[in-house]
């Protein structure tokens, strides 16, 4: 089990940071298609998951007592296989089989490949996914956290709403929901496509404890996960505002990134940029 | 004859299966006493979930207790866990191969009074074209027990279609049920007669009356649609060179097509369909069957025209 000894290398999990944003871009590249702008804004919530918070094993993908981590939004999947590959739950060299024939490393992620523990990529489905998860946990008396991260446009699904319901009725305080909110969809800007007029207000009054984060920002990620361990009546929702693009100047913020893969010549600048080694 | 609804095979069936199996769980979408959910409520409400009207969330939330280690029933209209939450089947039942059961009751016209909109005819089709979902149409009350019962130990998503209004019960409790194995229940040597569900006792009407012009109708309790009982359709085909398909639901794609397609491929012969050919309405039950073409009769007179084009 990963020994989440609790005391926070910040600057260590900014190298991991940066390092997961490499692998991202070199994986997207050889695949020369793919999802670059949400998987870059994700990889502070999943480094301060997998490396500080969840409880799990890469030994072990199916140790009953882990953690659970639902990404709702598959498309945002190399992101999670650069983390996967970086523990040891698939070897790194997989990364590059990335949307390739045969690979487990599915364009949008496959139950099977260890540490995935659901098929997704339509959006919608993984909160009430999460919820049956919550519930089965309640009713064998485990002790485990269920996350689910979710898009700020998938909120428009209608199923993400049955799901809040759902959650907030069962009281279902072994949950907690992401969001990334990095304010962009496809057609445009979430405010312009569908506007939600206040998201922490709406899922307030759905019965649901809301934070709010900056989720690039490792410390306050991983007090704020700290935190809504401490509501034991609701499910907890932790609203990260994030980059669409993160890390990578040319990237950041620039919608035409959302299902575009970089070139070669692109990828040799962002990964100047990103000034690793 | 004794008639009884097959929804109500399923209530005692998951009564049964409750007792058996500590890991089985029930979810409902706000038609418990319709699908007969709330008889397993009665007995054993720490496992049971109701969803609201929320089908997409419950076949998702049923694939989250999957995942888990139990085994649930999600149970709903038919027309609703088949069309409204399609995908959500396609994506988080069938893609996962997991073990969930999607129980559809309201199947067939004979739904009655209240119309097209709950008179599920398209679910065989629907579900049958996903990889592995077993799609089982049970024939009776007995039938649909035992097939609630084999859909636990199933390794793979079943839907079962069940009925609301009593059907009569035509199996006995010591008779096969096995998942993927039709049952012959006529033999002949003139035409076969396939059918399924409430379907099946009407083939079995018509084989009477064939007798009585000479004709010997050989009839497949095809319960099973998917995966579909290849060597004993075969069998019985190479022997009567004609068949007649007969169910609640619709021609496109569903029992009939299923058939079509592996004669198509394998033994290709003369074949009629009998089913729906376009949506219901309100009406009786007995009204809609026959206004639709699916009585004992209109199977008789599909045999006779094949014999004779034979
Ligand atoms: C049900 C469904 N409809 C449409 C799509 C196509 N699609 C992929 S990503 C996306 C936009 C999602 O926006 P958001 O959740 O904000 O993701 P992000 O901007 O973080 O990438 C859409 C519409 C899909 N995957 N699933």
């Amino acid at each position: 089990m990963l020994d989440k000894s609790k005391k926070l290398d910040v600057g260590k999990l900014e190298t991991i940071a940066k390092e997961i944003r490499r692998d991202i871009l070199l994986m997207l590249e050889q695949a020369g298609s793919g999802h670059t702008g949400g998987s870059l804004s994700i990889v502070e919530i999943l480094i301060v998951l997998y490396y500080c918070k969840m409880k799990h094993n890469p030994k072990n993908p199916k140790w009953q007592k882990r953690d659970k981590f639902i990404l709702s939004k598959g498309h945002g999947c190399p992101a999670l296989y650069a983390v996967l590959a970086n523990l040891g739950y698939f070897p790194q060299e997989d990364l590059l089989t990335l949307r390739k024939l045969g690979s487990g490393l599915q364009g949008h992620p496959r139950y099977g490949l260890p540490g995935i523990e659901t098929s997704s990529g339509s959006l919608g489905q993984g909160l009430s996914i999460a919820c049956g998860m919550a519930l089965a946990a309640r009713m064998d008396n485990m002790k485990n956290k269920i996350y689910c991260l979710m898009g700020d446009g998938e909120l428009d699904e209608g199923q993400i709403w049955e799901a809040a319901m759902t959650a907030a009725h069962y009281n279902l305080s072994n949950l907690c929901g992401i969001i990334d909110y990095n304010k962009y969809q496809i057609d445009g800007k979430v405010c312009d496509v569908m506007n939600i007029k206040s998201i922490p207000d709406v899922w307030r009054s759905f019965g649901w404890n809301v934070e709010e984060v900056d989720g690039h920002n490792i410390k306050a990620l991983f007090e704020v996960f700290n935190k809504v361990d401490n509501e034991k009546k609701k499910p907890s929702l932790i609203i990260a505002h994030t980059i669409k693009g993160k890390g990578v100047s040319f990237i950041e913020k620039d919608n035409r990134w959302h299902g575009v893969a970089p070139r070669k010549n692109e990828l040799e600048r962002a990964l100047k940029e990103l000034d690793l080694e | 004859m004794a008639m009884e609804p097959t929804r109500d095979g399923f209530g005692e069936g998951i009564i049964e299966v409750g007792k058996l199996y500590k890991n089985v769980v029930v979810l409902s979408a706000d038609l418990s006493s319709s699908t007969r959910a709330n008889w397993f409520k009665e007995k054993y409400p720490e496992r049971f979930f109701c969803f609201g009207v929320a089908e997409q969330d419950m076949i998702c939330a049923a694939a989250g207790f999957a995942l888990s280690g139990k085994i649930p029933f999600a149970c709903t209209f038919g027309v609703f866990a088949s069309g409204r939450a399609w995908d959500q089947v396609r994506i988080s039942v069938s893609s996962m191969d997991l073990n969930i059961n999607v129980i559809g009751t309201h199947g067939g016209v004979s739904v009655g009074e209240d119309g097209l909109t709950h008179q599920a005819l398209e679910e065989i089709s629907l579900m049958r074209c996903l990889p592995n979902i077993a799609v089982i149409v049970p024939v009776d009350v007995i039938e649909a027990k035992k097939a609630t019962i084999a859909a636990v130990k199933y390794p793979h998503p079943t839907y079962i279609r069940l009925g609301r209004n009593p059907v009569p019960i035509i199996t006995k409790e010591k008779d096969k049920f096995k998942i993927g194995k039709a049952n012959l229940l006529k033999k002949g040597k003139d035409v076969t007669i396939i059918a399924c569900g409430s379907m099946v006792c009407e083939s079995l009407r018509a084989c009477e009356f064939l007798k009585s012009k000479g004709i010997y109708a050989e009839v497949i309790n095809l319960h099973t649609i998917e995966p579909i009982d290849k060597k004993t359709i075969l069998n019985s085909v190479k022997k009567t060179n004609a068949v007649v398909t007969v169910e609640e639901h619709t021609i496109k794609g569903g029992m009939g097509g299923a058939v079509a397609e592996l004669l198509g491929e394998n033994y290709p012969i003369l074949m009629k369909r009998i089913g729906m050919k376009n949506f219901g309405e309100s009406g009786s039950p007995v009204e809609l069957l026959k206004k639709y073409g699916l009585t004992y009769a209109n199977i008789a007179d599909a045999a006779l025209d094949l014999v004779k084009r034979k």
